[in-house]
């Protein structure tokens, strides 16, 4: 059993320490980088910053991604905006305390208050930055930049770009990831899946990955290796990611030695458009906004399948508005979420299966009129009749909770360094500012703030650092050893020739996950998950079928592989909201709760980063990364 | 109300470039029109793996119409006969109980073929390489407020920089032109203060990499915005030719 490494957390007042870190760093001479490789592994809005920046800096970099471009990662479809502590007043001390302590707040005590305040610290320099990448956010009638309000915030500091930003950020930054391309200095190595990484004595020293074309597979090989390979809310089959989101090469470095923290803490957003058949492939985000003017509601009578409008008022349940009389339909994500879900559990829900409920604009069409709405709403009105076929402003929208973020992911330290060296890990894939639960608006921040700044310093501090290079004999060694690990996880998966599937295991997998480790978990729940889980896992490896041509195209094995590596890590996460005995944030114990039914935390036992160890063919080991909050005390959240 | 569709599907298969391709034709029974076009693939594909056939290839990831993955040709049509419709937002309910869709790749000499419905469109990221970039090095960029931008061309810029480069409008043009999609890029970068410097010389440098890349001259027949997913306007076109 290993011991839990060092976070290297600043010392003194958290207050400008990244600053004061910063400037100590080692570096390295431009002729020294020029000879020094990198690889990323994702082209999302943290890889693609960070492979950008390193390029500038001198190295030479590989971006490895899964997509036929960069731009396609899924950065691309978050909608609402980017949070910044940014004012045209040039002292701005108090926006950057505020969106610290709703930063730390938000996530329920349970980051790290010297990687969210460095998350503040950064945010002004990220806005600088993209809008000189021509990233055309919103503006205010005298040609400032606008911003809006978002959930969790008492001020307005959310930049956007309509209901784009997310796209319009990735466009940014993968526009200065081909200018580096344009320089040669970055080399684009699309359409490859990772799947296993190369360890020279302990050091992380490149990656294999599997050409999605050929099949073949490839090895690169590096001086550092980047991991930005976004969330693993797929592990819930249905959920708002795109469909081939993937934890294997998080899941590979864990099985590797990197340590996983706080793996079971997973946002689960409120309106989704709900399932309406079982061959359906994903559940499709509606931003929050909608809370603004759509109003909530179930029937109060149980099983009521009658038309929503043959409902009369006197018959509807407003339950945000009847529990939460202060927010309203405006609670914070979570606890919306949970209302609907215990709803529809006792039978009140509506749509396919009871599994969802109204929300509802016709009030507010009725107060501002229908052109008001529309063109508040209207790319959200579009996008709901696409899907549903049905027209929002007639009649009300079915919307349900979807898994939509994973705050948990590799455990890094403050300079974004997994517990295995030379590998460092970005963006939604790391566990560093969210805490238990993420503020609305601050997972583009934390990407960029990772890629643009953090991640650049650090990688380079690290490389300034080591003295020790393997011989060439040893990473052809490592090189093969990986290899063979990889091609012999194909063929495991490709000889079974079984009579199911990938995706029936998939859809089964989803269903036990939001079961027992989604809205709502006990310990009952859990352990039966547990149980479940292991069962499906067996019999994945023993009748799976999987189309045995694997020197080409095959997108079911990689399907496939992706799922194999989700059924051991839904394993973990339910270990892991098994041994985390209270709730807080979007983890919610149905034994750990207040008379009033809200999140009861305690501080005295949990308030740390519940740390995995993979150990093969035995139970993993939680290492405990205690947290400590001196600028900001922990406090009770409260909506009533 | 779930609503039944049946409907016979002619796909174009082929392993792959070196070899010929055919339409082969495949039945889908009684769906629900609330499954997309993709969804009915995706079953469709789960049937032919048990019966130890290739699945059909296709592109796609997000499925919520943003990332530009998608987009094959129904009927003959990039992404299907809905409006600012991506083919992975097509649903069943869209299509007549008993018709036959034709599916195809998106077909131009600058989209080599890889597999099935899947072609290579790089050639996209490598205009965007031979310019569509301002050139600012992390950390160098002045505060974000000394570029004052009105609304007006703040929401024209954006307008124009939602392409989602899915390769339609040039799949959809006789000539296999990529204007509207250069055209798009130039009018984001030059609409703003910050991309005046090198504007002319960016235009250059992607007009020379289109041709480099064998795409068509602009047939002006406008097919590119009718399809555009985005609703590009095709006068960007014209505005790029004023450069």
């Amino acid at each position: 059993m290993s011991h839990l490494p060092d976070p290297c957390l600043p010392t003194g007042v958290c207050d400008g320490a990244w600053q004061r870190i910063q400037t100590s760093l080692p570096s390295i001479p431009v002729e020294k980088k020029n000879g020094m490789q990198i690889v990323v592994v994702g082209g999302g809005l943290s890889g693609s910053s960070a492979a950008a920046t390193l390029a500038e800096q001198g190295f030479h970099v590989k971006l490895i991604t899964y997509h036929d471009s960069p731009r396609r990662a899924h950065s691309v479809a978050a909608q609402g905006g980017i949070n910044a502590a940014k004012s045209i007043e040039e002292d701005n001390l108090d926006g950057i305390n505020e969106l610290f302590k709703d930063t730390v707040r938000g996530g329920d005590f349970r980051a790290r208050e010297a990687t969210c305040r460095r998350l503040a610290e950064i945010s002004g320099s990220i806005i600088d930055q993209c809008v000189a990448q021509g990233v055309p956010f919103a503006r205010e009638y005298e040609g400032v930049l606008a911003t809006r309000r978002f959930g969790g915030a008492v001020v307005s500091r959310t930049f956007y770009a309509r209901g784009q930003t997310g796209q319009q950020l990735l466009y940014g930054a993968y526009q200065a990831l081909m200018r580096q391309v344009a320089n040669q200095r970055v080399e684009l190595l699309p359409r490859r899946d990772v799947l296993e990484l190369i360890k020279v004595n302990g050091v992380i020293r490149g990656v294999v990955s599997r050409n999605l074309l050929s099949g073949k597979l490839e090895v690169f090989r590096a001086h550092a290796v980047i991991l930005a390979t976004g969330g693993y809310s797929n592990v819930y089959f249905l959920s708002t990611n795109s469909l081939k989101s993937n934890a294997t090469a998080i899941w590979r470095a864990h099985k590797q030695g990197a340590f996983f923290a706080n793996p079971s803490f997973t946002q689960i957003h409120p309106t989704c458009i709900p399932l309406g058949d079982k061959y359906q492939s994903k559940l499709t985000l509606m931003s929050e906004s909608l809370r603004n003017d759509g109003r909530i509601w179930l029937p109060k009578q149980i099983n009521d399948k009658r038309h929503p409008s043959d409902i009369p008022e006197l018959q509807r349940d407003y339950f945000l508005e009847r529990l939460y009389p202060s927010y309203g339909n405006m609670v914070p994500r979570d606890v919306a979420s949970r209302r609907a879900k215990e709803l529809c559990d006792a039978g009140f829900g509506v749509g396919v299966d009871g599994r969802s409920v109204y929300l509802d604009l016709r009030d507010a069409i009725l107060r501002k009129g229908p052109q008001e709405i529309k063109s508040k709403y209207g790319n959200l009105i579009d996008m709901y009749e696409r899907i549903v076929g049905e027209d929002p402003l007639a009649m009300p929208m079915r919307i349900y909770p979807a898994p939509h973020y994973t705050m948990g992911g590799l455990w890094v330290d403050y300079h974004l360094m997994s517990t295995l060296p030379g590998l460092f890990v970005l963006g939604e894939a790391n566990c560093t500012v969210h805490g238990a639960n993420r503020l609305g608006a601050n997972a583009l921040l934390q990407c960029l703030a990772d890629g643009y700044f953090i991640a650049p310093s650090s990688v380079t501090a690290w490389l300034a650092g080591q003295t020790f290079s393997p011989s060439s004999q040893e990473i052809d060694n490592a090189c093969i050893e990986a290899m063979a690990k990889a091609q012999k996880r194909i063929d495991d998966l490709v000889k079974v020739k079984g009579g199911i599937p990938v995706d029936d295991f998939h859809r089964k997998l989803g269903k036990i996950m939001i079961n027992r480790c989604g809205i709502i978990r006990d310990e009952r729940g859990l352990r039966s998950g547990l149980k479940e889980v292991n069962e499906l896992k067996n019999q994945f490896h023993n009748e799976v079928r999987v189309p045995f041509e694997v020197d080409c195209p095959n997108p079911e094995l990689e399907k496939a592989m992706r799922v194999a590596d989700f059924l051991e890590l839904a394993h973990l996460m339910l270990s892991d909201a098994l041994s985390r005995e209270e709730s807080c944030g979007a983890h919610f114990r149905e034994e750990y709760q207040t008379k009033e039914g809200e999140a009861l935390r305690d501080d005295e036992n949990y308030s740390h980063i519940a740390v995995w160890e993979f150990v093969r063919g035995a139970s993993s080991i939680k290492h405990v990364e205690g947290l400590s909050f001196s600028a900001i005390q922990p406090d009770k959240r409260s909506y009533r | 109300m779930t609503n039944k569709i049946s409907l016979d599907l002619r796909i174009w298969r082929q392993e792959s470039v070196s070899q010929e391709g055919a339409y082969v034709e495949y039945r889908i029974e009684d769906l629900s029109t609330n499954l997309s076009l993709l969804e009915a693939l995706d079953k469709l594909n789960e049937e032919l793996v048990m019966n130890g056939e290739r699945p059909i290839n296709f592109d796609h990831d997000c499925r919520e119409g943003i990332c530009g993955s998608c987009g094959f040709l129904v009927n003959g049509q990039p992404h299907g006969p809905k409006d600012a419709t991506t083919i992975c937002q097509l649903y069943l309910r869209n299509f007549r109980d008993q018709s036959t869709l034709t599916l195809e790749p998106l077909r131009a000499k600058a989209f080599p073929l890889i597999q099935d419905l899947v072609v290579d469109r790089s050639s996209l990221d490598r205009l965007i390489i031979s310019g569509g970039f301002y050139s600012v090095d992390t950390g160098s960029a002045p505060d974000a407020n000394s570029f004052k931008v009105s609304q007006d061309n703040s929401s024209s810029a954006f307008q124009t920089a939602t392409c989602i480069g899915c390769g339609a409008c040039i799949a959809s043009c006789r000539n296999a032109s990529a204007s509207l999609f250069v055209a798009a890029k130039l009018a984001h970068l030059g609409q703003l203060p910050q991309g005046q410097t090198l504007r002319s010389e960016r235009a250059k440098q992607m007009k020379k990499q289109m041709a480099a890349e064998e795409f068509g001259s602009c047939s002006n027949n406008l097919d590119c915005e009718a399809i555009c997913p985005k609703e590009i306007s095709s006068n960007w076109i014209s505005w790029m030719n004023r450069e």
